[in-house]
């Protein structure tokens, strides 16, 4: 299987404080990896280090085969980040403008829009089911449907990876479920990798065929053939984890509706 | 022909202030969308003492005023990064470092030469400046339109821009001096204290009704073309300083504006309770 990431003993600190120590996994394509653990831990940091937004103390990361410090084909790489969601509520542009504004991760900062522009943002909001909201103003929309305008803003431009650091914060539990579904969909469908910071635990075990987990005794890899018990969880966060498990009832509509699961 | 017309200076004042017109709200939009304005106002204030200095030393005070703005942009940017939790107090730092110098460096020039970058003397333009100002407005466009999608990018999202290869450092950095460069020659013009109310004003009226960025951006500068020439004309018919009723033309629309939004709203709540 081809490796699409891996991190080599990557530690990094801040502030003279060690945040990741050692740090190595990797990701193969296909991957659904889920990133967990209590806060302060350094999952967005370590997503960060990912996407060569910091730099690290030491180790290494390679993407595509290549050393994140020569890789220069960024427009594989999507990113949604936490900030997504705590954008500028009043600002005043379209879900088409900002989906399509992504499309200069293809063309360049000078570049001449593409002639099938229009077209390209289309089947990117129809990927994430807002294609009737092309025209709405962001700012208009609910958290959960400005969360899928944000991943198409991702998919506008073809990624084969895609980050995305806690994607249901501020979102209601409905749209976090059809967000999962998604997001499963993307990855079975479409063969897009997805990393995914997130503390909901009992959706992440469902949908990832991999997890990573950041805690007091450093990183460990979790296999999902095996369970996720409250007992490890709780060792992991370093107080008492009570497991809730995740229906997933966006996925067991689509199941009835139309005879495929996410 | 309206007799307004008939006078070369009111013709020059009209192209310049059109000119000037198109090209601040052009800046204005991308920093009021940061959530920058009182940016705007600082580095005016700094480009006020540039032009104290010059005036003081016998430089040419428009060459010295942009110098004194590009470092107070830089040095706002600096202080911002330092206190990144309260971004804001670089602003008024360097608010205050512009007065301050200003003030002293004005003990050391003519008033009469230094109050006319205070209020601008649109009226009486030189060739030399209407040049510069055209020179000016067609860089400032170009580069506008060159970079107006890795602007509206960035000031919508930094990070999301910077992963899409957008080179946010750079084009932050021309950004920066494109502001300081029109903000010292259109204090000239238009004067100092104006210039900051001509950045922020046309933007936050066009916001009330745009439905785009597009629209925001063309709407911004359509009333700023309206402000100035509504204001030259208010002024050569009312005999009032032009910077003046430009402002305050700019400020009765806001208002006018805000008020009919909010008389919409308010008529558009009856409706859903009935």
């Amino acid at each position: 299987m081809e490796h699409i990431l891996e991190v080599v003993d990557l530690s990094f600190s801040y502030q003279g404080k060690p945040i990741l120590k050692d740090v190595g996994f990797t990701v193969d394509k296909g991957d659904f990896l889920g990133i967990i653990g209590p806060n302060g831990s350094g999952k967005s940091t370590l997503v960060k280090l990912m996407l060569k937004l910091l730099t690290p103390a030491k180790g290494e990361i390679r993407i595509f085969g290549t050393d994140i410090q020569r890789f220069d084909e960024w427009y594989r790489v999507g990113y949604v980040s936490q900030k997504a969601n705590s954008f500028n509520g009043d600002f005043p542009a379209t879900v088409n403008e900002i989906v399509g504004a992504n499309l200069m991760a293809r063309t360049g900062i000078f570049g001449r829009k593409p002639k099938d522009y229009q077209e390209k943002v289309y089947h990117a909001l129809k990927k994430v089911g807002m294609q009737e909201y092309g025209n709405q103003l962001i700012g208009r929309l609910s958290g959960g449907q400005q969360q899928r305008v944000f991943i198409a803003r991702v998919l506008v431009s073809d990624p084969e990876i895609m980050f995305l650091d806690e994607p249901t914060v501020g979102i209601d539990v409905k749209s976090e479920e059809a967000l999962y579904c998604l997001l499963a969909r993307l990855n079975e469908e479409l063969g897009i990798t997805i990393v995914m910071v997130t503390h909901d635990i009992g959706a992440i075990t469902v949908h990832a065929n991999k997890l990573v987990c950041l805690g007091e005794d450093g990183l460990v890899v979790h296999d999902v053939h095996e369970p996720m018990t409250e007992e490890k969880l709780s060792k992991l966060y370093g107080y008492g984890v009570h497991l809730h498990g995740h229906n997933c009832l966006g996925c067991e509509h689509r199941k009835e509706t139309e005879g495929r699961s996410c | 022909m309206l007799e307004i017309f008939r006078y070369g200076f009111m013709n020059n004042a009209f192209i310049v202030g059109i000119l000037i017109a198109v090209i601040i709200p052009c800046i204005g939009v991308v920093v009021v969308l940061k959530r920058l304005s009182a940016t705007g106002d600082a580095l005016s204030h700094a480009s006020l003492a540039g032009v104290a200095a010059g005036l003081a030393f016998g430089v040419n005070p428009i060459f010295s005023a942009v110098i004194f703005t590009v470092m107070a942009a830089l040095g706002i940017e600096r202080i911002r990064k330092s206190i990144p939790k309260y971004g804001e107090i670089s602003t008024a730092v360097i608010m205050s470092v512009g007065v301050g110098l200003a003030a002293i460096f004005s003990g050391f020039a003519k008033s009469a030469n230094f109050n006319s970058f205070l209020f601008g003397s649109i009226v009486a333009i030189t060739p030399f400046e209407l040049y510069l100002v055209i020179g000016l407005s067609i860089v400032v466009l170009t580069l506008f339109i060159f970079l107006f999608r890795a602007l509206f990018y960035m000031t919508f999202d930094e990070e999301s821009a910077k992963l899409a290869g957008i080179p946010v450092t750079l084009v932050g950095g021309v950004f920066t001096i494109l502001t300081a460069v029109t903000i010292s020659i259109s204090a000239r013009v238009v004067g100092a204290l104006v210039v900051s109310s001509m950045m922020v004003l046309p933007v936050a009226v066009s916001m009330q009704m745009a439905k785009s960025y597009k629209q925001t951006v063309l709407y911004s500068v359509l009333f700023s073309v309206f402000f100035v020439v509504a204001g030259l004309f208010l002024s050569y018919y009312l005999d009032l300083k032009p910077g003046g009723t430009i402002v305050m033309t700019g400020v009765v629309t806001l208002i006018v504006t805000l008020c009919v939004k909010a008389l919409n709203g308010n008529g558009r709540r009856k409706k859903g309770e009935a």
